[in-house]
């Protein structure tokens, strides 16, 4: 929630008067709307806080396959946040991914999404985190694995995979569609997650929005393939989802539950429509290939099924929408790769409550309960049962999501929970 | 007075919600909650399991001497097996070892009186002083009064009627009630036999087979409108049922 | 040292149903309210998950979920002429603690009293004369009608989405419902749940018999149910582990699944939990509250002030909580003076299994409030004439559990453990189908609360001390309403029945409900009640007590529809009357 409080108001007023700098600090009501809209979009608050008492003000550990990465402070202090960066100096940090002493920055700060944003939208949300109380954090320094540490190494990563460029709109869709799609691939980066990365960290183009794993949690298929993708799911379906955190096939869990707390629920339902209609309209990813369960592990999952899952999930996986998700067609379960379906029968998972949808309503934990073989057995029965086709699951696999939980409960933590967050992620 | 209450009141309906509405951080150490709630990935407040192993609590031949006992309360026949079997004494055992043994969730303030039976346990001893100092008793009592034999060495009829007795209050032990200690044993032994496995007693949940209880389930819809049937089904445990795992391929 | 805190508009004390309904509507009219809770946080899936929700070990022999009498308890005797000693540990109630309360452990047997009830002593004086009132019956009228609290029910009702059938449509009885029932305004929320074969059985012997039998009105789900707030609540799966438990997939009613979602979300409600309210202070004149002191798990104590102050912690508590603040005068029971802890009451109750051959019943498919009744009895809805008593219960057959240890029925005459036994209880466990009685209890000058002189709580305070006892008036009730469930049993054709009836003197030691009342009576005049009609402390304007302390007497019925319905009575003239206008509500 936004509060333009007095002492944002007595700066603004302070740097006018100072400076005499118009432009950026003008109280322009509207440019400050447009701005917030757009950092509500992006998400912003997400990475970049770690203490809710202090958004913005950075910090926050980002766990990449290369190191941790610490955000930026973008409240407005001018020693340690960009109070002193000028108009250019933002612009160029979203546009291009350099800063204001043109160093290069690590594109877990999505610049690759946000170069497709317009300089208006862009000056836009400077003007909005301008107008926030200045905060003084210096966050921790990076660790990066070498030679990531160099940033003047990414010059390189930029050459392969950057294509700086505003969005240009395409003339043969809908002015909704091109809202939806510069909102999905700009500000609302969700391929970001949602798109596979090569082993530079660099989007695999060629399968845009075909589902990635990111801080062990599985981004799905946004394509219109049916078991993994949004085939199943209307446009209002994907609204309502965005809006509310949840609808009558999936609830938000994890990561996407932050999202749906932090920014998509502060959408218009205008921006989630356009976004809705992008995303139908993007092609369905090839059907996967799968291999047939075994019996054994399909008879021993019927079993844990129904003494352990079925309560929630009915014995015929349809669930109860809005409350626990249908099992029978969701694509989640049936994404081909099974780290979510896992973690959350592992650890539990907590739905994203919303105005809307307050219900907070979570699954328990069954790490403690089952073992590796049980769970791999329950979890290749859900995925194949009630016209469900996808991979088993191995007893291994099990094993290891088991060992990357234990191991990170066991690192010490400084990941933040950004602000009015309803879902924790572990720790 | 009035106004503080009316003018906050004023404040907060006035102004969009939240906006003034706030309340000071407090300084308090009571755990606070607002805003969402509480939860964690991983949490749960799963059960306390009987560890395995040796006995924790009981002396070998304490250990004999229940087992005599849970044996005649619930016998092995042709029903099936009896609380021996089911593991009654080691289920007693953990559960005198842990906070019900030691009285720890109960009020053991003096002064102590022996009062109504309508004002229910009022003995200073914990269940697991109890159990040792009762024990102790009735081989005396049976030593004394059966020929200098222990419990352990009578037959079961004999045995019956140490147990019928102490029921009644007949018997008089030293240092313990009678009737307090058999009422605890008998439920204690009950429980060994009915609880679920994870507490060492039920063993391969033999005291669900015998009457047909299904055990730990959480869904019976399926079954709600089959009025007068015998349902069969296989009772499951905490911690599950031989058909969760994969057979062997 | 206590810790001064910044004040806040309205502290309550306790967080259970009154606690979680206030603080909705009090935080909804915009005031700051804090909420302190003696217990922990405590919610679905991490305290009664459907993983491990099912252990009857844990939470109904080792108390799990209950208050711990090591920290809080009372002292009882049946009579004052004996010396009370210490409830050790937990039998015939079974008081909560944590978030929630009881109503995360409650069976949801959601009841409104009858129109009669609210006027007991007027009534009863009316059809039957004043001689069929003792001199030592203390019952007395309540300051609300049925009608004036119907509106409150009907919101109870539908927070919780109870499922049922209504018998009165604003006068227009309809079949299949209960026809005694006060008139309601609409039907409940979600249809009745679907029976299970014993309840059926007992429905259709109770139609042969012409009584007037109606699926009971239960807080368990029928349907997925979306309440006005906003919170979603699953269908109920008939676990059979849902009285004394937790119910692990969000399908009964409680704070936790219809209330705490919305509340918590409020930027002027703040819950604080591990935190023991140990006084209610007040300023130098002692007619007004200025707040609480409480202590935290570490052994800080805290001042917080307050504009209002609300006991929710149970009528126990409450009760405790006034004797110990020095609020109101104690009751005294031989001079018949004062007023905090009089008019104790309770529930008496008994049972009649039947023994088949030739059914079977799955007992373990159930829920708290899974069953058919019948009313026939309940009240004043028979005529008394003759009978020696007044008031009355419903009869019903529940079907809430297999539990083997709690459940285990055997016939009449059986040895309690050996060959005999075991084969007992093989024989009978799945052919057995209970009717079971919960008859009211009337108020009377030696039932009462008040301190104990000698025994101490945790905290050093005196401990509250019990005295109560069934009456003539109970006994002879009681048999009468299980005579009728024996009828009732027979008429079901079983092989044999048992008749578990009352004998002898109440007992604090076997499970009986937990259904506490008085101690905090409502009433229209100060000298024999200790809150007005709604239910703001005579002596202290800006004090309120929730909770079945204000029934002036116990009906024929479980208790928390009537505590949600006044609950929902006393926030609307907080809300409406007393914020525009603190001061007593009512002139005495």
């Amino acid at each position: 929630m936004r509060r333009l409080t007095r002492t944002s108001i007595t700066t603004l007023a302070a740097m006018v008067l100072l400076t005499g700098v118009s432009g950026a600090t003008d109280f322009d009501y509207a440019k400050l709307e447009k701005g917030r809209a757009l950092v509500n979009a992006g998400d912003c608050v997400a990475c970049h806080t770690q203490d809710k008492a202090k958004p913005f003000a950075g910090g926050r550990a980002i766990p990449t396959p290369f190191g941790t990465i610490y955000s930026a402070n973008i409240s407005p202090d001018r020693d340690t946040g960009i109070g002193a960066w000028t108009a250019d100096d933002f612009y160029r940090a979203m546009h291009e991914g350099v800063g204001p002493h043109g160093e290069r920055l690590y594109p877990a700060f999505p610049y690759p999404y946000f170069t497709r944003m317009s300089r208006d939208d862009v000056e836009a949300v400077r003007a909005y985190l301008m107008s926030l109380d200045p905060v003084s954090n210096t966050p921790p320094p990076n660790e990066l694995i070498w030679p990531l540490n160099i940033r003047t190494f990414m010059a390189g990563w930029n050459m392969l995979f950057f294509n700086k460029g505003t969005y240009q709109p395409d003339p043969n869709k809908s002015a909704e569609w091109n809202r939806g799609a510069y909102l999905a691939e700009g500000p609302g980066h969700c391929g970001a997650c949602h798109t596979p990365k090569n082993i530079f960290g660099a989007d695999k183009a060629s399968k845009a929005l075909q589902g990635g794993v990111i801080q062990d949690w599985t981004a799905p298929n946004l394509t219109a393939q049916t078991s993994e993708g949004l085939g199943g799911w209307s446009e209002a379906d994907i609204a309502e989802y965005l809006k509310t955190g949840r609808n009558r096939l999936s609830g938000a869990t994890g990561l996407m539950a932050e999202v749906v707390v932090n920014s998509t629920s502060k959408m218009s339902d205008a921006d989630l429509k356009a976004i809705a209609v992008y995303l139908k309209d993007v092609g369905p990813s090839s059907a996967p290939s799968v291999s047939a369960p075994a019996q054994n592990f399909m008879q021993a999952g019927e079993a844990v099924y129904r003494d352990s899952c079925a309560a929630c999930h009915q014995g015929n996986g349809t669930g109860v929408p809005h409350m626990f998700p249908p099992l029978q067609g969701n694509a989640m379960v049936q994404q081909a790769d099974p780290t979510t379906v896992l973690r959350i029968i592992l650890e539990g998972a907590k739905t994203a409550a919303t105005a809307q949808r307050p219900t907070t309503s979570a699954m328990p934990a069954y790490g403690w309960k089952l073992d590796d073989q049980q769970i791999a057995a329950v979890a290749t029965y859900v995925r194949n049962s009630w016209g469900n086709k996808a991979g088993p699951v191995a007893s291994d696999t099990v094993s290891r999501m088991r060992g990357a939980i234990n191991a990170r409960k066991a690192a010490p933590q400084t990941v933040g929970t950004g602000a009015r967050v309803d879902a924790q992620q572990s720790h | 007075m009035p106004l503080a209450l009316n003018r906050r009141h004023l404040l907060s309906t006035g102004v969009a919600a939240g906006a003034a509405a706030v309340i000071n951080p407090p300084i308090s150490q009571g755990h606070e909650v607002s805003g969402t709630v509480p939860w964690s990935a991983g949490d749960a407040n799963t059960p306390d399991f009987a560890r395995s192993g040796d006995y924790q609590f009981l002396t070998a031949a304490e250990v004999a001497f229940l087992d005599a006992a849970v044996a005649r309360l619930i016998p092995a026949d042709d029903l099936g097996p009896g609380a021996k079997e089911a593991g009654a004494t080691f289920f007693i055992d953990r559960q005198l070892a842990g906070p019900y043994g030691q009285a720890a969730h109960w009020y053991m303030q003096g002064p102590w009186a022996s009062g109504e039976k309508t004002q229910g346990y009022q003995s200073r001893m914990t269940p697991a002083e109890l159990y040792r100092a009762a024990i102790k008793a009735v081989d005396e009592h049976c030593r004394s009064t059966l020929g200098g034999r222990e419990f352990t060495a009578l037959s079961p009829d004999e045995q019956d009627k140490v147990l019928s007795g102490l029921e009644k209050g007949e018997i008089r032990l030293a240092n313990t009630d009678a009737q307090t200690f058999f009422d605890a044993l008998l439920q204690n032994t009950i429980e060994g036999y009915f609880s679920d496995p994870i507490y060492g007693g039920n063993r391969d949940m033999v005291g669900w087979k015998l009457i047909g209880f299904p055990g730990a389930r959480y869904d019976y819809r399926d079954y709600v409108g089959r009025h007068n049937e015998k349902l069969a089904l296989e009772p499951v445990g905490i911690t599950g049922r031989p058909g969760w795992n994969p057979a062997k391929s | 040292m206590a810790k001064k805190l910044p004040p806040v508009d309205v502290v309550l004390v306790g967080f259970g149903w009154t606690g979680a309904i206030l603080g909705q509507e009090l935080t909804d009219a915009g005031l700051n309210v804090v909420a302190i809770e003696r217990g922990g946080w405590r919610d679905t899936p991490t305290d009664f998950a459907v993983t491990f929700a099912q252990d009857e070990l844990r939470y109904y022999y080792r108390h799990a979920l209950f208050q711990e009498p090591v920290r809080e308890t009372l002292t009882f005797r049946n009579s004052p002429d004996q010396t009370a000693l210490p409830m050790r540990r937990l039998g015939s109630f079974l008081p909560g603690t944590g978030v929630g309360g009881a109503g995360i452990h409650w069976n949801g047997q959601t009841w409104r009293f009858l129109p009669s009830d609210f006027a007991a002593r007027r009534h009863n004086t009316e059809r039957y004369g004043a001689q069929a009132i003792p001199e030592t019956m203390t019952i007395q009228d309540w300051p609300v009608s049925y009608d004036e609290l119907e509106p409150y029910y009907d919101r109870f009702e539908y927070l919780c989405g109870i499922s049922g059938k209504a018998g009165n449509l604003n006068g227009q009885i309809v079949e299949g419902g209960n026809p005694f029932e006060g008139a309601r305004r609409r039907d409940y929320p979600n249809p009745p749940m679907k029976m299970v074969y014993g309840p059926t059985l007992f429905g259709a012997a109770a139609k042969e018999l012409g009584y007037h039998p109606f699926p009971a009105p239960s807080a368990n789900m029928s349907r997925a149910y979306t309440n006005p707030l906003g919170v979603t609540l699953a269908p109920c799966t008939y676990c059979g582990f849902c009285e004394k438990y937790g119910c692990g997939n969000y399908s009964k009613s409680s704070p936790q699944t219809t209330v705490i979602p919305v509340l918590l979300r409020k930027d002027n409600f703040e819950l604080r939990t591990n935190s023991e309210v140990l006084l209610v202070n007040r300023d130098p004149s002692g007619k007004r509250a200025t707040g609480v002191t409480y202590v935290d798990i570490q052994g800080q104590e805290y001042e917080q002030p307050a504009e209002i102050v609300i006991l929710c912690a149970y009528i126990l508590h409450n009760v405790h909580l006034l004797l110990i603040s020095g609020i109101g005068t104690p009751y005294d029971a031989r001079s018949g003076e004062g007023t905090v802890g009089r008019n104790y009451a309770y529930q008496i109750v008994s049972g009649v299994n039947a023994f088949f051959d030739d059914k079977l019943f799955n007992p373990f498919i159930g829920a708290g409030a899974l069953g058919i009744a019948i009313d026939d009895f309940n009240g004043d809805n028979f005529d008394h004439a003759g009978k020696g008593f007044i008031g009355g219960g419903y009869l019903a057959c529940w079907n809430t559990n297999g539990r083997p240890i709690e459940n285990s029925p055997i016939p009449e005459n059986t040895p309690k453990w050996g060959a005999k036994w075991k084969s007992a209880v093989a024989k009978n466990y799945l052919r057995t189908a209970s009717v079971s009685t919960h008859g009211a209890v009337m108020s009377h000058r030696n039932n009462y609360l008040d301190l104990d002189p000698t025994y101490r709580n945790a905290y050093g305070q005196p401990l509250l001390r019990m005295t109560f006892d069934y009456t003539d008036n109970e006994m002879k009730m009681s048999e009468f309403l299980t005579e009728r469930a024996a009828d009732l049993a027979r008429a079901m054709k079983p092989r044999e029945i048992k008749i578990n009836g009352r004998k002898g003197h109440y007992s604090i030691v076997p499970y009986q409900t937990t259904h506490n009342t008085g101690g905090t009576v409502m009433g229209d005049n100060p000298r024999d009640s200790v809150i007005n009609r709604y239910l703001q402390s005579w002596d202290v304007p800006n004090l309120f007590v929730m909770g079945a302390g204000a029934f002036p007497q116990n009906p024929g019925y479980n208790p928390t529809g009537t505590v949600g319905a006044l609950t929902y009575w006393a926030a609307e003239a907080i809300r409406s009357q007393y914020l525009k206008n603190p001061g007593p509500l009512v002139q005495a």
